[in-house]
This record gives C-alpha cells, sequence and structure tokens, in this order.
C-alpha cells in the first residue's frame, strides 16, 4: 500500500501546532492579561492556574519546530532564516517568561521585576507568533533551496495586524480558561477580559478574512471562485456560528462555552489560513512533497508518533484532570 | 580582527554559548531527577522524615533548574534552523527523526508528570506521586539517550547514504543510532551528570555540617554523596578512557589534537602542559610523562599513535583549547576519585562529617562537575571540528544565509538575557541551597531570606562557592 507519508505529516503537524495554539495560547493569554488584574492576590491565583501545565503546553512548540526540521528539513531551512528576527525575539521572550513562574514564588521582594518579565515576554512571544503566521500567509521569497529575501521581509502592515490579532485571540484564549479556573472577583474581572478581547478578537477576524484574499490572487481565486468556494463557504459561516456561542456563553455566563468556542474560532482560522497555503509548505514556493524528508524517515518517525501521541494525550490529560476544578487563594502547591 | 568575525564565526559562537548554557541544566536535571527518584523511594520503604525533606528540598531547587532547562532547550530546537540552515537541509532527513523521537518520548513525558511531581503530593497518593517522580527521571535520561544519538551520529556518522540533492537519507536506523560512539558518550555523559550533581549535593550537604554537624539532613546528603563519589567517579575514570580508545579508532585526529601530538609516533609521552603552536606545527613548550600516553592509548609501550600532521591543515581543530580542556576535565575527574577515596578512609575512622578541611574542599568541589561536563564536551566538539558531520560536511558549509549583522545582533541579545535570567536563577538557587534542609524552612507567605542572616554564617554564600 502507498500512503502519502508527507501528507500525513503535514496533517500531524498542523495537528501538533494547533494543540499548541490551544493549550499555550491560554497561559500565554493569562500573561497578556495579567497587568489588569486589580489585586495582587489575583494574580498568584491567575499564574496558579497554569503553573503546573506551563511547562507541557510548550512543549508542542517544541514539537513544532522539531517535526517541521524532521519531516520537512527543506521548508525549516527557508522559513527559520527569513523569519530569523522574528522567531529569536520569540525565543527570547518565551525565556523571561518562563523563569517568572518561578523566580516570582523565589524573590518575593522583587516580584514586580518578575511579573514585568512575564506580561513582556508573554507579549513579544505572542506578537511574534501572529507575525510568524502573517508571513505564512503572506509569503516568503525562496531562490532554489534557500531562503532568498532580506531581513525585514516580514515587517509589514498586515504582519504587524496579524500580530495584534493574535494577541486579542490568546487574551480570549486566556479569559475563558480564568472563567473556568477561578471565582469571585477574579471569575468576574474574567468576564469583563472576556468582553472585551472578544470583540477585539470578532473585529480582527473580519479584518483578516478581508485582507488575505486581497495579498494574493491564487488565494483570492480559491475563497471566491468555483469549484473551491463549496469547500471553503463553510469556513466563514460556521466561524459566525462559533462567535454567537461566544458571545452567548459570555452574555449568559455559562462558565464551560467560552474557552472550548475560543479554540473553535481559533481552529476554524487555523483551517482558513490552511486554505490559503495548500499544497505549499513555504507559501507558493515549496509544496509539502517537495520539502518533505525521504519516506524512510517519515515512515520511521510515523511509528514512533502513533504509538507516543496517544500516550502523551492520556498522560496529558490525566495532568489537567488531576488539576481539575477552581484554583483559590492561598493554594501554592510547593512554594509554600 | 574584524574579518575574524565573519557569519560563520558568529554563528558557531552563538551556538557555543547557547548550547553551553543549556547543557549545565540538563546536566543538573538529569542528575537531580534520579536523586529525587532514589530519595522518595527510601522515604516510601522506611518511612523516615529524613528524606521526605530532603526531597522537598531539592524538589524546589530542581523546579528552578528544569524551568531553565526547559526555556534553553527550546531555543536549540531553533537554532538549527536560524543559524545553520544548511546543515538542516542536509542532515535533517536523519538527524531530525531522532530529536522528533526525543520530544515525543522525553519531553512530553517530563512535562506531562513534572507538574504532578511539583504540585500533586496532597491531590494523589503516594504511589502515584512516586510514579509521577520516576517518569520524569526515567524522562531525563530518555532524552539525553536521543541527543546523544544525534551528536554521536555526527561525530561517528554510519548506516546513512547520500541523494541527489546532497542530503544524508537514512539506510539503516539501527546503525544510525546505535553508532560507533553512541554507547560510550551515553554512558560517559549520564556518569558525568550523576557525578556533577553528587558534588553539588555534597557540596550543600558540607556547607550545612559547617554550620551545624548533627544535622540529619545535612549527614545524610553529606554521606549519599561521598558514596557516589567513592563508587562513580573511578567508573567514570574507566568509561571515559573506553571513550577516548573508541575515539581513538573513529576519530584519531581528535585524540591527537587532545594529547597535542603533531607527528605520528611511537611511545609518545602524555603531555601535562604544553602550548600548542599551529603556525610551526610544533609545540612551543612542553612538559609530558614519557610513555604514559602510547600506554593509555595502545596498551603497549612502544604504540604507535597518530599525530595532527596525518591531515592537511584545513581538516585540524583548533588544537589548543581541545588540548587544555581535555586536561581540565582530566583533573577535575581526578580530584572527584580523590575526594571519594578519602571519604572511605574518614567514614572508616568515624570522622566523616567532623573534618572542617574535607567539608570545605567537598564546597569547594561543589559546582566542579559543571566546568568538567562543559570541559568534556568542549574536547568532543571543538575536536569534532572543521565538520559539523565528521569527515562528511564541513562546518564553513552548513551555514544559514543570514548576514554577519543579524547574527551578531542576535547573539548579543542571547549573551545579555542569558546572562541577566539565567545569572538571576543561579542565585535563587544557590539562596535555596544555604537555607537548612532541616524542614525549618521559610513558610508560606514569608519572604525568602539570603542564608547571610543565618545566625553560624560568617560568610555570604556566594564567596564561599567561589562566585559562581
Amino acid at each position: 500500500m502507498d500512503m502519502d507519508l508527507p501528507l500525513i505529516w503535514a496533517g500531524l503537524l498542523s495537528l501538533g501546532v494547533f494543540i499548541y495554539v490551544a493549550l499555550d495560547g491560554f497561559d500565554l493569554g493569562v500573561g497578556l492579561l495579567f497587568p489588569f488584574f486589580a489585586k495582587d492576590a489575583d494574580r498568584d491565583v491567575a499564574m496558579n492556574t497554569v503553573a503546573p501545565v506551563w511547562d507541557g503546553n510548550e512543549t508542542w512548540l517544541i514539537l513544532g519546530g522539531g517535526g517541521l526540521f524532521a519531516a520537512f528539513p527543506l521548508a525549516y531551512a527557508i522559513v527559520m532564516p527569513a523569519l530569523y528576527a522574528p522567531f529569536t525575539i520569540m525565543l527570547l521572550a518565551l525565556v523571561f517568561r518562563g523563569v517568572a513562574f518561578e523566580y516570582r514564588w523565589r524573590d518575593k521582594s522583587h516580584e514586580r521585576i518578575w511579573d514585568t518579565s512575564f506580561v513582556f515576554g508573554s507579549f513579544m512571544a505572542t506578537f511574534m507568533q501572529g507575525i510568524v503566521l502573517g508571513t505564512f500567509v503572506q509569503g516568503i521569497e525562496v531562490d532554489g533551496r534557500a531562503y532568498a529575501g532580506g531581513w525585514w521581509d516580514w515587517l509589514t502592515p498586515f504582519t504587524v495586524m496579524t500580530g495584534v490579532a493574535l494577541c486579542f485571540g490568546y487574551s480570549l484564549l486566556g479569559s475563558g480558561w480564568l472563567i473556568l479556573k477561578t471565582e469571585g472577583s477574579i471569575r468576574a474581572q474574567a468576564y469583563r477580559f472576556a468582553t472585551l478581547t472578544a470583540m477585539g478578537t470578532f473585529f480582527f477576524v473580519c479584518v483578516v478574512s478581508l485582507w488575505t484574499p486581497l495579498l494574493s490572487p491564487e488565494i483570492y481565486a480559491r475563497w471566491f471562485t468555483s469549484p473551491t468556494i463549496y469547500f471553503v463557504a463553510p469556513v466563514p459561516l460556521l466561524t459566525l456560528v462559533v462567535a454567537g456561542f461566544i458571545a452567548r456563553g459570555i452574555y449568559k455566563q455559562i462558565d464551560s462555552i467560552i474557552y472550548p468556542s475560543t479554540i473553535a474560532l481559533l481552529g476554524l482560522c487555523f483551517i482558513g489560513l490552511g486554505v490559503g497555503l495548500t499544497p505549499y509548505i513555504v507559501p507558493r514556493a515549496i509544496t509539502i512533497h517537495e520539502a518533505a524528508a525521504p519516506d524512510s524517515s517519515l515512515m520511521f518517525m510515523l511509528v514512533g508518533a502513533l504509538i507516543m501521541l496517544p500516550l502523551i494525550l492520556g498522560y496529558t490529560g490525566y495532568s489537567y484532570w488531576i488539576f481539575r476544578g477552581k484554583v483559590r487563594h492561598g493554594d501554592r502547591g510547593y512554594h509554600s | 580582527m574584524l574579518e575574524f568575525f565573519d557569519a560563520a564565526m558568529l554563528a558557531r559562537l552563538q551556538f557555543a554559548f547557547t548550547v553551553s548554557f543549556h547543557i549545565i541544566f540538563p546536566a543538573f536535571s538529569i542528575g537531580l531527577a534520579s536523586y529525587l527518584f532514589v530519595l522518595e523511594a527510601l522515604w516510601l520503604k522506611t518511612d523516615n522524615p529524613v528524606y521526605l525533606r530532603l526531597y522537598k528540598y531539592w524538589l524546589k531547587i530542581f523546579a528552578v533548574g528544569f524551568g531553565m532547562g526547559v526555556v534553553s532547550g527550546l531555543v536549540m530546537s531553533y537554532q538549527f534552523g536560524t543559524n545553520w540552515s544548511v546543515f538542516s537541509d542536509k542532515a535533517g532527513p536523519v538527524i531530525g527523526p531522532l530529536l522528533a523521537y526525543e520530544v515525543l518520548s522525553a519531553f512530553f513525558l517530563e512535562a506531562g508528570f513534572l507538574g504532578i511531581m511539583l504540585f500533586g503530593m496532597d491531590r494523589v497518593g503516594k504511589k502515584l506521586h512516586y510514579f509521577a517522580t520516576s517518569m520524569v527521571a526515567f524522562g531525563t535520561l530518555l532524552s539525553a539517550t536521543w541527543i546523544l544519538a544525534v551528536n554521536s551520529w555526527m561525530q561517528t556518522p554510519t548506516g546513512h547514504a547520500v541523494n541527489e540533492l546532497g542530503q544524508f537519507v537514512p539506510g539503516n536506523w539501527m546503525s544510525i543510532i546505535f553508532n560507533p560512539s553512541f554507547p560510550y558518550r551515553l554512558l560517559h555523559m549520564t556518569l558525568a551528570s550523576y557525578l556533577t550533581v553528587s558534588f553539588v549535593v555534597g557540596g550543600v550537604g558540607a556547607w550545612h555540617l559547617l554550620r551545624d554537624k548533627s544535622n540529619p539532613e545535612a549527614r545524610k546528603m553529606f554521606s549519599m554523596a561521598m558514596w557516589m563519589a567513592t563508587f562513580v567517579a573511578p567508573i567514570q575514570i574507566f568509561a571515559g578512557d573506553l571513550h577516548g580508545l573508541n575515539t581513538l579508532e573513529h576519530q584519531p585526529i581528535k585524540v591527537a589534537a587532545m594529547e597535542g601530538h603533531w607527528h605520528r609516533q611511537t611511545g609518545a609521552p602524555f603531555l601535562l602542559a604544553a602550548w600548542p603552536d599551529s603556525e610551526k606545527e610544533r609545540n612551543s613548550f612542553e612538559i609530558g610523562i614519557p610513555y604514559a600516553s602510547a600506554i593509555v592509548l595502545t596498551h603497549d609501550i612502544d604504540g604507535e599513535t597518530p599525530g595532527l600532521t596525518d591531515v592537511p591543515a584545513s581538516d585540524r581543530p583548533p588544537v589548543g583549547m581541545v588540548f587544555w580542556s581535555f586536561r581540565v576535565m582530566i583533573l577535575i575527574g581526578t580530584l572527584m576519585a580523590l575526594i571519594g577515596i578519602y571519604s572511605v578512609w574518614l567514614r572508616w575512622k568515624g570522622r566523616l562529617y567532623e573534618t572542617p578541611w574535607f567539608q570545605k574542599s567537598a564546597l569547594w568541589m561543589g559546582p566542579s562537575g559543571f566546568v568538567a561536563v562543559l570541559a568534556g564536551w568542549v574536547v568532543t566538539e571543538v575536536g569534532r571540528q572543521p565538520f559539523t558531520v565528521y569527515g562528511l560536511l564541513r562546518t564553513s558549509e552548513s551555514l544559514a544565509p543570514v548576514d554577519a549583522p543579524a547574527v551578531a545582533a542576535s547573539l548579543i541579545a542571547f549573551i545579555v538575557v542569558y546572562f541577566a535570567l539565567f545569572g538571576a536563577g543561579t542565585y535563587y538557587i544557590i539562596r535555596m541551597m544555604c537555607l537548612p534542609p532541616d524542614g525549618q524552612g521559610p513558610q508560606a507567605g514569608k519572604p525568602l531570606r539570603a542564608a547571610g542572616t543565618t545566625p553560624a554564617a560568617s560568610m555570604t554564600p556566594t564567596e564561599l562557592v567561589g562566585g559562581l
């Protein structure tokens, strides 16, 4: 039997990146909302909702980088130099926020510094990830097997806009997560955050949807001409439905609906991005099949992935289950 | 001078800097996770609260170290692409899947169970918590296994073919993973992590014994650390020798650089000190032990050993750096073994905990494992030059098409951020180490205080640890 291994791996990697967005998205989002809490004690609780899970969430980003390297080495070799500055800044930003999880508890007299580091790191990491996503829509200049553009090609009004858009998206995810995990005054604040960030997110989803087709005739054709229009038309329609769910969840204060609906909303945006990108992995330059490692590499990894991924999802889910329920003031884990 | 800092040199400096910083944390967490695994097992078995207090004490330190390892490791997984994209394109089909296996089998395992290990003591049963600790410890070892398979393949590549695009493609995965230098490197590095942590634990134990020689936790950790030094340090010397012989077989020029030998010769001396001069292809000064190198490397007093001039100058690594790092590593290994042996004598005499000069020595040796690990990696990585994939792909042909100013700017950013943030982390770790491990540590809500305020301390911790 001949399997289309590059396609399978493109699917698995997309899934991995999407799980990353859904999971690290909320803890980055909590970082973005951090400065807006009224009380210091609320900040402690907010951070404790993500402390047991953040590094597991970030592991999906390592899978994204490592998986791209392994399955599509040519794409990795082109994309990384093309996005040199955004990736470098993102990685440094993740260092700033990652260390804050421990340091702020170890050094209460400098808590402000580490809170700032947490907020700044979360913001820069999110913004740069938005720029990376925007660049995947906008295109990357390639010559032969290498990046051929300049250092600043990634910086355009469009990518800045997608950077801001992702900040709103992650903030909404973070609000939805805090609503799930907290009670009392923090939950009430999280609802106010959710209202504002949902409005921002809806606005930017519209802007991205209208702007993207204008970037290239190929993308335009895919969204607006027959026959592809029939396949892609459900995406914006479903987006409207999901946005309705989020609005209703916030209005009626149904705690359990906002976070999952936001994941669905970002998932639809992700599919929309995929519609524009397929069959390329480096936009409009290198296809999935051109960039793929040989089948022997892909097959070897597939065996491992099929065994390991269900296990990973199993014990990750189990860990979330152990830390289920609302986090309260005074829950400090091993920090006490 | 300015030509020296071209994009290639800057990219190498950046990789060397970020990977050197990074390796400190895994070396620490591999050993410490196993130590925690042992402590919790002993607690469950004996119900002795000393083990539980030690577990909790070292768990907090582990959490900070592990966090720094995660974020500095994330940088590494992208650095291959940003600065070494041609290498990534060419070697990706072989080493990429091994890295993917590392992420899938090890990183997720560690991260998935770390939350339970750190925060779950009140939420899950004792056995399940112990299972979480075991999984984290197992994950760190598994991670080392995969990444060392990658590194070893770059040193002694086997099991691959080269396709029409010039990419290395997998032939036989078993021979790629179990390449000739892999078993030795894995053993040597794992033992190095264990020794490093033993000396950290021993150093911390010694510090607290110097304040209070009756402290039961301090006695316990010091004793455990000294047993490790007694048994593991000699095993490590033996494992290092095996690794060296393997290198002699597969990378003889690296061994010539380690030995500072310019010419193929019989009955070669082991040089204690030398000043290698690459221009003149000789050492401008040297002192050595006659025949010692021949005996160690060939087990024959008249054995023949390789020289750097066996290959053209363009195929030789930088000699001085390899030569001196090797000596630093050997010196530290020897001191560790001496400490271990002497501890047996003191233990027999019943003075293990009350010999201040010995505790002070152990304290000074506390950070020595990190120095030895870094020195060892410099030997093997600089010794691999001028290749990324030994003998097959040159470092100069592995580079990304990125301009020097971009690499320079990111290098400066990494240096500034790493020193500031990981410096702070190291400071917090040292501060935690200065708190007594007696369960009387800081209570919830109270700010942590440096040990400078504990009554008995006459020196600040950083002075004693040697300004780490």
